[in-house]
């Protein structure tokens, strides 16, 4: 019988971060997906990274993980978003070819050490003990593991609508897994429902390219990862058209024929992706809205209209399609359709994802109630790691929101949960400007070697900048200048008499690298990436100096484990209503502790004064 | 590790009130206010000044990290218990960079986190805590009910669609979003500080209703101020001559006015002057007018120089029983027209008492003086333009955290509904 130490159930984006992580952490690791050819395959829009996202793929990479360099090898036109505001909310962004995409994940999955792929089903698990030791494949045969991680997507429970038709399954032409969400049902777990939507796919030859507006890429376009410099495939542009009164017509006049409308669709769908229904509808005094006509691929003809997803009838979808400038003689290659799933209370999880209820399982991407790619990964990387880790004895690996964008979207989904599918947005980041996607690298890979998931080649070049940078610090630290001399050197500062070194000059909107090479030429031996990386630091050294204290704070509250039968009711001081919330949530942290409602400082002392008492009595 | 700075003792009228500071800045805190500090846990008596203007006579001790109630670096200053001391030391503390008033309960937190205290004195908390959160419980709900509720919540909202628009712009940049929002978001900032500012001079005259308003009285030399404050008083509380220049120094009376404690200041006759001496009265009597409440400008025939009248000021015309004006005039000699003036301070001080905030604890004022703070930054970061948002949103969130305690979280996701409601996202 096979036996691994990690089994990873589902090839979608989770999946794939999931075996690979967990495969560096050195686990024999198992990927079980139903078709291998899939793996990477990209089911909604073909773009990757993005404002908040591409924050996500850059620490995914300073982990060694495979997003982010997939993404370069398939990237045919990258945008960094933000480009003209501040660097903390520069988001890196690219269209991919989704065959490239595909083939760059099947090729790193075919040459990543400890793990196999297996082509099958999962129809079970199998328990023993309580605790999770294999899975049963839908063939009958079992596959023998430590710990599982189940990164089905939308396959519970999936339901397709396209305008009154309905068919099960998890996205077009896929077989839903019923069986196993049975068995999750049976763990007792809290569930929602979730919906989400798709655009028609249309074929580019039948587009009026040359009356369209374009989007080209950025003339020097930014990478997602630190081992890549520029793309590798051949870059292009996006079209840009817009709805019309007539779309608008067409769509109010078909109301009643789409799911959504119609009262087929119980799942709430997210907020910051409404179908073009819901546009309408709801900003009725909207003439007009953008639709971006994104490329598939190089070499393939269809495109994505982005804007434009819909649960209306096949025929509603062309006419109003074709009202569209630009799309007046389209072809529709597949429909739009509204997908609803099955998703598990991500306040089930642990912050390791794993399942409180049921040890050993471990869930990432979808099924946790989140949406997008970028999303998925990264939570795949957790789970996939920590499963790893945990299969190998070793101990858990938790990422702090006040060192990670992954730390944030773990620690939201764990204590708040979600009411609509979670995406991750900068300013659900309290440390953004210390969060960047420039510094992903100097805040993760070090930890990343810590936790053994980091290949030898990234560390050495992530060793050399690390010395390049703390030279170049170094380096304007020890260059001090008076007002008076900074003035001789065309450095405009207030004659103040404060001397300031050339780093707390760089912090002035006035003064920029440029000019302290002009007052110091010695400094042009330092990189153009490294000083442009200083500059950024000098920017915001104030800010991230201010809130070093409340991150110290946060990180302090997170190290206070509450362990699951903690009993709030026995806390003699606290008021009924505030044990009553506190049951309720069953923080597990005292850091989550003091996000719940209500909360005063008093009363977390007393919760610490407990634990303290706890931890005593156990030692 | 941040320092904090909290009242030890009760607040209220007593014979020593204790102020401690505890963290890694505790000793620098301490040095500024007193010039040295004495060695570890041995008394010292120091004056406390910052900035030059005096603010008490303390007993001061120091005990070193891991060997104090915190188990950190702590200084604690013994001052005297008047309410309005204890408030000045307060205020000039939450001045020094770093230094932050310590929540409910912190200080015990920060002794349990080193260790400082047993198993038994833990079971022994739980008083204490009750009592702490129950005084913040009461706090709150005085905040948030009736008309400062209100307020506060129209603040809230103002800041969370300021941060909206901001965040809007940010994280929807690609979306069909306005690209530039500072328009609106400088007038929703400037809504919420002007509401601040007003609630911040309520909290000045609730300070006021506690611990007594001061009305001044001033004018040239042998206009009648002191003859005036004798027959306020109805004894005679300052000499009077006929000569001028007679009062030098500031001369206090206290008084109650339809239930408002009040202090008369008579003050020396402002003219300019080469005696030494008379100078000093002066310039002393300017800096006490200025910072009173309330100045009754004692008019004989001429202007007075040095000092304008403000707003909400009384000029009266003195020696009555001699000179006949327009107006209200006065004769401290007669006594003439003096009900009078008793009656126009106490109506113009009962309307400021009438404005008297809820908020009137020293921590309100250190939120609303940050959050204020934060808005200015906030605004000089919005007009820098649309490459520094991320400042500016920061800034407001700054502002939004220290108004927490007043208006609730405003998190993340009530930006988002704002967001979601207003603009229509998906591209």
């Amino acid at each position: 019988m096979k036996h691994f130490d990690v089994i990873v159930v589902g090839g979608g984006h989770a999946g794939t971060e999931a075996a690979h992580a967990a495969a560096r952490a050195g686990a024999r690791t198992a990927l079980v997906t139903l078709r291998a050819d899939a793996i990477g395959v990209m089911s909604c829009n073909p773009a990757i990274g993005g404002l908040g996202k591409g924050h996500l793929v850059r620490e995914i990479d300073a982990l060694d993980g495979v997003m982010g360099r997939g993404a370069d090898l398939a990237g045919i036109q990258f945008r960094l978003l933000n480009r003209r505001k501040g660097p903390a909310v520069r988001g890196p962004r690219a269209q991919a070819d989704r065959r490239l995409y595909r083939e760059a994940m099947q090729k790193m999955t075919a040459d990543q050490e400890n793990l196999s792929v297996i082509e099958a089903e999962v129809s079970d698990l199998i328990l023993e003990d309580g605790r999770i030791s294999g899975v049963i494949l839908a063939d009958g045969a079992e596959v023998r593991c430590h710990r599982v991680v189940l990164t089905s997507g939308t396959f519970l429970n999936g339901i397709i609508h396209i305008g009154d038709k309905r068919h099960e399954g998890g996205r077009m032409g896929d077989r839903p897994s019923v069986a196993l969400a049975r068995r999750l049902k049976n763990l007792g777990l809290p569930l929602g429902r979730l919906k989400t939507g798709t655009p028609p796919r249309l074929d580019g030859k039948t587009i009026r390219w040359d009356v369209l507006e374009t989007q080209p890429g950025d003339d020097d376009p930014v990478v997602f990862s630190f081992l890549n410099r520029k793309p590798f495939a051949r870059q292009i542009s996006c079209g840009i058209t817009h709805t019309n009164e007539k779309t608008h017509e067409v769509i109010r006049q078909n109301l009643s024929r789409s799911a959504m409308y119609g009262g087929h669709i119980e799942g709430v769908g997210p907020r910051y992706c409404p179908s073009i229904e819901d546009k309408v509808v709801r900003f009725a005094d909207k003439t007009s809205h953008q639709v971006f006509l994104e490329p598939e691929g190089l070499d393939d003809n269809t495109v994505y209209p982005n804007g434009i997803s819909t649960s209306l009838p096949e025929d509603v979808q062309e006419d109003y399609v074709r009202s569209i400038y630009g799309l007046e003689s389209v072809n529709i290659l597949q429909p739009g359709y509204a997908i609803e799933y099955d998703y598990v209370d991500p306040r089930a999880l642990r912050p390791t994802l794993e399942l409180r209820a049921q040890p050993g399982l471990y869930l990432a991407g979808q099924i946790n109630g989140t949406t997008g790619y970028e999303e998925a990964a990264a939570q795949g990387l957790v789970a996939g790691l920590n499963a790893a880790r945990a299969a190998c004895g070793k101990e858990e690996a938790v990422f702090s929101r006040s060192t990670s964008y992954i730390g944030v979207m773990i620690d939201d989904l764990i204590t708040r949960g979600v009411s609509e599918p979670y995406r991750m947005f900068t300013s659900r980041a309290e440390f953004r400007l210390s969060l960047r996607a420039d510094n992903a690298d100097q805040r993760l890979t070090a930890f990343g070697i810590e936790l053994g998931c980091v290949g030898e080649p990234r560390r050495e070049a992530f060793a050399r900048k690390m010395d390049a940078l703390s030279a170049g610090r170094a380096r304007l630290d020890n260059l001090v200048f008076t007002p008076k001399q900074a003035v001789e050197r065309g450095l405009p500062v207030n004659q103040d008499g404060a001397k300031r070194s050339a780093f707390e000059l760089l912090a002035f909107p006035s003064i920029d690298f440029e000019m302290l090479r002009s007052a110091e030429p010695e400094l042009s031996e330092i990189d153009d990436d490294i000083s442009e990386q200083l500059a950024i630091e000098a920017l915001y050294a104030n800010y991230v100096e201010r809130q070093e204290a409340d991150a110290e704070a946060i990180k302090r509250d997170e190290h206070w484990n509450i362990p699951d039968g903690f009993d709030f009711q026995a806390l003699p001081s606290l008021s009924n209503e505030l044990k009553a919330k506190l049951e309720r949530a069953r923080p597990q942290t005292l850091g989550h502790a003091a996000k719940v409602e209500g909360m005063t400082p008093a009363a977390l002392t007393l919760i610490l004064a407990r634990l303290k008492q706890l931890r005593a009595k156990s030692a | 590790m941040d320092t904090i700075y909290a009242l030890a003792t009760a607040r209220g009228k007593a014979g020593v009130a204790v102020i401690r500071i505890s963290g890694p800045r505790s000793k620098e805190a301490g040095l500024r206010l007193c010039g040295t500090l004495p060695e570890a846990r041995v008394a010292g008596l120091r004056k406390l000044r910052l900035d030059g203007e005096e603010l008490d006579e303390a007993v001061v001790l120091v005990f070193e990290a891991g060997a104090s109630f915190t188990g950190e670096e702590v200084v604690e200053l013994h001052i005297h218990g008047a309410i309005a001391t204890a408030s000045a030391v307060l205020r000039a503390l939450s001045q020094i960079d770093g230094l932050r008033m310590a929540e409910a309960g912190e200080f015990t937190r920060r002794a349990l986190e080193n260790g400082r205290l047993d198993l038994a004195q833990v079971e022994g908390l739980a008083d204490l805590i009750e009592s702490e959160t129950e005084a913040q419980r009461k706090q709150a709900l005085k905040v948030l009910s009736g008309a400062v509720g209100k307020r506060v919540d129209a603040w809230r909202a103002d800041l969370v669609r300021a941060g909206a628009l901001i965040e809007a712009t940010i994280d929807f940049a690609d979306e069909d979003v306005p690209v530039d929002v500072s328009p609106e978001v400088l007038e929703l900032i400037a809504r919420v500080e002007t509401g601040i500012r007003g609630e911040l001079r309520g909290i000045t005259a609730g300070e006021r209703i506690r611990e007594g308003f001061e009305v001044a009285i001033v004018g040239r030399p042998n206009a009648g101020k002191s003859t005036l404050l004798n027959a306020m008083a109805g004894r005679e509380a300052a000499i009077t001559s006929e000569i001028a220049g007679t009062t030098r120094d500031v001369i206090e009376v206290r008084m109650d006015l339809r239930g408002l404690a009040v202090t008369i200041l008579d003050t020396a006759g402002l003219r300019e002057t080469e005696d030494v001496i008379e100078a000093i009265g002066v310039e002393r009597a300017i800096s006490r007018a200025k910072t009173a409440d309330l100045r009754v400008f004692l008019l004989d025939g001429s202007d007075i120089p040095l000092i304008e009248p403000m707003d909400n000021d009384l000029v009266v015309h003195g020696k009555a029983d001699v000179l006949t004006q327009a107006g209200l005039s006065v004769s401290g000699k007669t006594g003439e027209g003096v009900d009078r003036l008793i009656a126009a301070i106490t109506s113009r001080l009962e309307g400021m008492a009438a404005s008297a905030s809820v908020m009137s604890h020293e921590r309100h004022r250190n939120s609303l003086t940050k959050a204020l703070g934060a808005m200015e930054s906030a605004q000089n970061e919005v007009l820098a333009g649309a490459d520094r948002a991320e400042l500016a949103a920061e800034e407001l969130r700054i502002a939004a955290r220290a108004l927490e305690s007043l208006v609730g979280r405003v998190d993340v996701e009530h930006l988002l509904d704002e967001i979601f409601s207003s603009f229509c996202i998906g591209k």
